[in-house]
């Protein structure tokens, strides 16, 4: 028997942690729960799914020009734009501007794409602090883990743990257990970062070429902070969070957060059109956006996968995924986890490295179901099998890389079978015949279920003894 | 895409599936019998095999479309073609579109899909069956496969046959819509996952005091059924029952 893989270990270790899934148990439940209880009306959920679907399939048919009319019109507005096709580029453009001004750490909002880059790593690698202020990626921060969901950095852990990691890290403070306390405790401490912070960096959640506005969507007020205190901010994105008009925004902001978090709106919504201006008060006098490829351009380039990109990062696909509450978002080893992670993975960094993810679904559709852009995450999972396994050339990165000559060579012997009626019913006839030789160990499936009996009798032959009509 | 008439036809093609074949016949016998009771003739055309699904899921297109294009030939008369399995079906309505894309016989393709009817479907909607229960209580739960439900959007189907029988009792478990954790060859090439899914999804079944589970799928019973076999074997626990839903109203309905 082959090694199991990287990801069969860890998932093996995340079904064995019994308290630690019945805490993602619950978590995906209440965020479930909330979603639905925010639609109540399944006509106008799909009616809101349409519009942002085409909001955001609009932005990516133009996405070439659109990025043009951002730039230009961000450029007008006083914001650098800079362009950055892998991560190393990306991470340079955010040292050089640290470098630019002396600076020594930074404050940050939440980011993926900054997960994406692994910038705190790179920047610590540096000698440059980079500090998060997002509650949950604070926590994780502390714990120097990296986040097990999109929109919930530190899902994973249980407020018993955030108490006692509280406790170890800042031993001055009394321990509390109390999630209001321990809330305050790390606003009391950020509070004063964030006015002494030389640099912020946030995300991006939609940026809309029509203006040259960076829109932020967020419920801590950190990223407002983060975006106005300090005199420099940077924000980083991937090249497909563009829309066309500021008129998209509306529908966009009303599916989100319900999807999301089930909330009706978030707390804050910053809108971030240029610097501070001449006689202003407030507001950072620099502002840069970093707008990351790192394999955008290569999902965009095919017509079907093109889809992945519609992705508003809500994170209702993971939260109703059956695989992703029962191994945690860790056991991917991925940025992205769950069924987005799924499918945009292996396609951002390769089937080499990630295929072995298309493989952990059971393509039962939950996720498509609740996408609020509609991917049909299904369907691209399908695909992307069929990309690992193509002989042809295939259009996805590491395309035909999973192929395994035994499995290749069972799917041909199956399908010449299944074509033949003859050599199928040959076949189901002696199954049925050996049936007692059928191995009453089938590894993987009779650990937990017994093995299927093949009938004595098929169909095919007790149709044809009942004397059903042939023609 | 067109659908075949809602009008009640004087016969169907029935598609039997390679599971019900070789492992559920009398699934697959007790669907035609309700087709045949309500009048229809129905025709099996014996060379069909597979809806080419396994090979499909596992990326193997070419593969899945040889055998695919192997049934279409076997349907060409313009009337409906009934299969029972949420799972096959929606193979064949939703993936024969996109199996036969630009291949010249993309047309055929086509057709056979907009012909499609999965079993409970086809029962409700079209024949608007009326059923007589003639079976002792009982106390069961329903389990709705994921293609039935989220592809096929037919889950309403089986509760509403099952509404019709006095006698039956429908209880609900937690979780409902969520997999049972089958999924093909996912249950081979994840099986950690896939064994921790068929735990919770039997936990929650056992859970209602049901004795016996009805679906529209015969691989989710295969999957939930062995795993209640296996508990029953192994951990000590009370067996259940498990039957596809043709069968169970065959048995509970005939004279
Ligand atoms: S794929 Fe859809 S559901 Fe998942 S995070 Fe993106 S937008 Fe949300």
């Amino acid at each position: 028997m082959a090694k199991p893989s990287e990801f069969r270990i860890q998932v093996d270790q995340a079904l064995g942690k019994t308290e630690v899934r019945a805490h993602f148990r619950k978590a995906m439940d209440t965020l479930m729960t909330n979603r639905r209880n925010q639609f109540p009306d399944n006509a106008e959920l799909q009616r809101l799914r349409d519009q942002a679907q085409v909001i955001r399939a609009n932005a990516l048919s133009k996405l070439p020009e659109l990025l043009e009319q951002l730039e230009s019109n961000l450029t007008r507005n006083g914001i650098h734009v800079h362009w950055a096709e892998t991560t190393d580029e990306a991470n340079d453009i955010v040292l050089k501007i640290m470098q630019k001004h002396n600076a020594t750490w930074m404050i940050k909002g939440k980011s993926m794409v900054s997960e994406e880059m692994g910038l705190n790593h790179f920047l610590e690698s540096k000698g440059i602090e980079a500090l998060e202020s997002d509650l949950g990626e604070f926590i994780i921060q502390l714990d120097g883990e990296t986040p097990s969901h999109i929109i919930m950095p530190a899902i994973h852990k249980s407020k018993e743990q955030i108490a006692q990691l509280f406790n170890e890290k800042f031993p001055d403070i009394p321990y509390t257990e109390d999630v209001d306390t321990l809330t305050r405790t790390a606003r009391d401490i950020l509070r004063e970062k964030f006015y002494n912070a030389p640099v912020g960096l946030s995300g991006v959640n939609f940026a809309v070429a029509e203006t040259g506005t960076l829109c932020l969507v967020e419920n801590e007020g950190n990223g407002r902070m983060s975006t106005t205190i300090p005199p420099v901010h940077i924000a980083v994105t991937g090249i497909e969070k563009v829309v066309e008009k500021l008129s998209d925004i509306p529908p966009l902001l009303s599916i989100l957060p319900r999807s999301a978090t089930g909330q009706p709106i978030t707390t804050y919504f910053n809108m971030i059109s240029s610097p501070r201006k001449k006689g202003e008060k407030d507001g950072p006098e620099e502002v840069h956006l970093v707008l990351l490829d790192n394999g955008r351009s290569r999902i965009y380039s095919d017509p079907e996968l093109l889809a992945t990109l519609r992705c508003i990062r809500c994170g209702a696909c993971i939260n109703h995924c059956p695989v992703y509450v029962r191994i945690g978002g860790h056991s991917y080893g991925t940025v992205y986890p769950g069924p987005i992670g799924t499918i945009l993975e292996p396609q951002k960094s390769g089937l080499k490295v990630h295929g072995e993810l298309v493989q952990a679904s059971s393509l039962c559709g939950a996720c498509g179901e609740v996408c609020p852009v509609r991917i049909p995450i299904p369907s691209i999972i399908n695909r992307l099998r069929y990309e690992g396994v193509r002989q042809d050339g295939g259009s996805a990165l590491d395309a035909g890389s999973k192929r395994k000559p035994l499995e290749a060579i069972t799917w041909k012997a199956w399908s010449w079978a299944a074509s033949h009626p003859s050599v199928y019913n040959l076949g189901s006839t002696v199954a049925t015949q050996v049936r007692n030789l059928v191995p009453h160990n089938l590894g993987a499936w009779t650990s937990v279920r017994t093995a299927p009996a093949v009938a004595d009798k098929t169909l095919h032959q007790q149709l044809k003894a009942l004397g059903v009509d042939h023609e | 895409m067109s659908q075949v008439t809602r009008q009640k036809p004087d016969t169907v093609y029935f598609f039997g599936t390679c599971l019900i074949d070789l492992m559920f016949p009398q699934a697959g016998v007790s669907a035609v019998q309700l087709l045949q009771r309500a009048g229809i003739k129905v025709i099996y055309p014996p060379a069909q095999t597979c809806c080419g699904q396994p090979a499909w899921n596992s990326g193997y297109r070419d593969e899945a479309r040889k055998v695919a294009r192997a049934q279409i030939a076997l349907f060409t008369k313009p009337i409906p073609i009934i299969i029972p399995s949420g799972s096959c079906a929606g193979m064949m309505k939703t993936h024969y579109p996109e199996l036969f894309s630009g291949e010249a016989d993309e047309a055929q393709a086509l057709d056979v899909a907009s012909r499609v009817y999965e079993l409970t479907e086809f029962l409700v909607d079209v024949l608007n069956i009326s059923l007589t229960d003639l079976g002792a209580p009982i106390e069961i739960a329903v389990h709705t496969s994921c293609s039935a439900r989220r592809e096929m959007g037919v889950a309403d189907k089986i509760e509403q046959l099952l509404g019709q029988l006095q006698n039956v009792k429908v209880l609900e478990q937690a979780y409902k819509p969520e997999c049972c954790g089958f999924g093909g060859t996912f249950a081979v090439k994840q099986p950690e996952i896939s064994a921790a899914m068929v735990a919770d999804k039997t936990m929650h079944l056992r859970n209602t005091g049901a004795t016996q589970v009805i679906s529209q799928d015969c691989g989710c019973l295969m999957n939930i059924g062995g795993a209640f076999d296996y508990q029953a074997k192994h951990e000590n626990k009370k067996p259940l029952n498990t039957q596809h839903i043709a069968e169970f109203l065959w048995e509970r309905t005939h004279g």
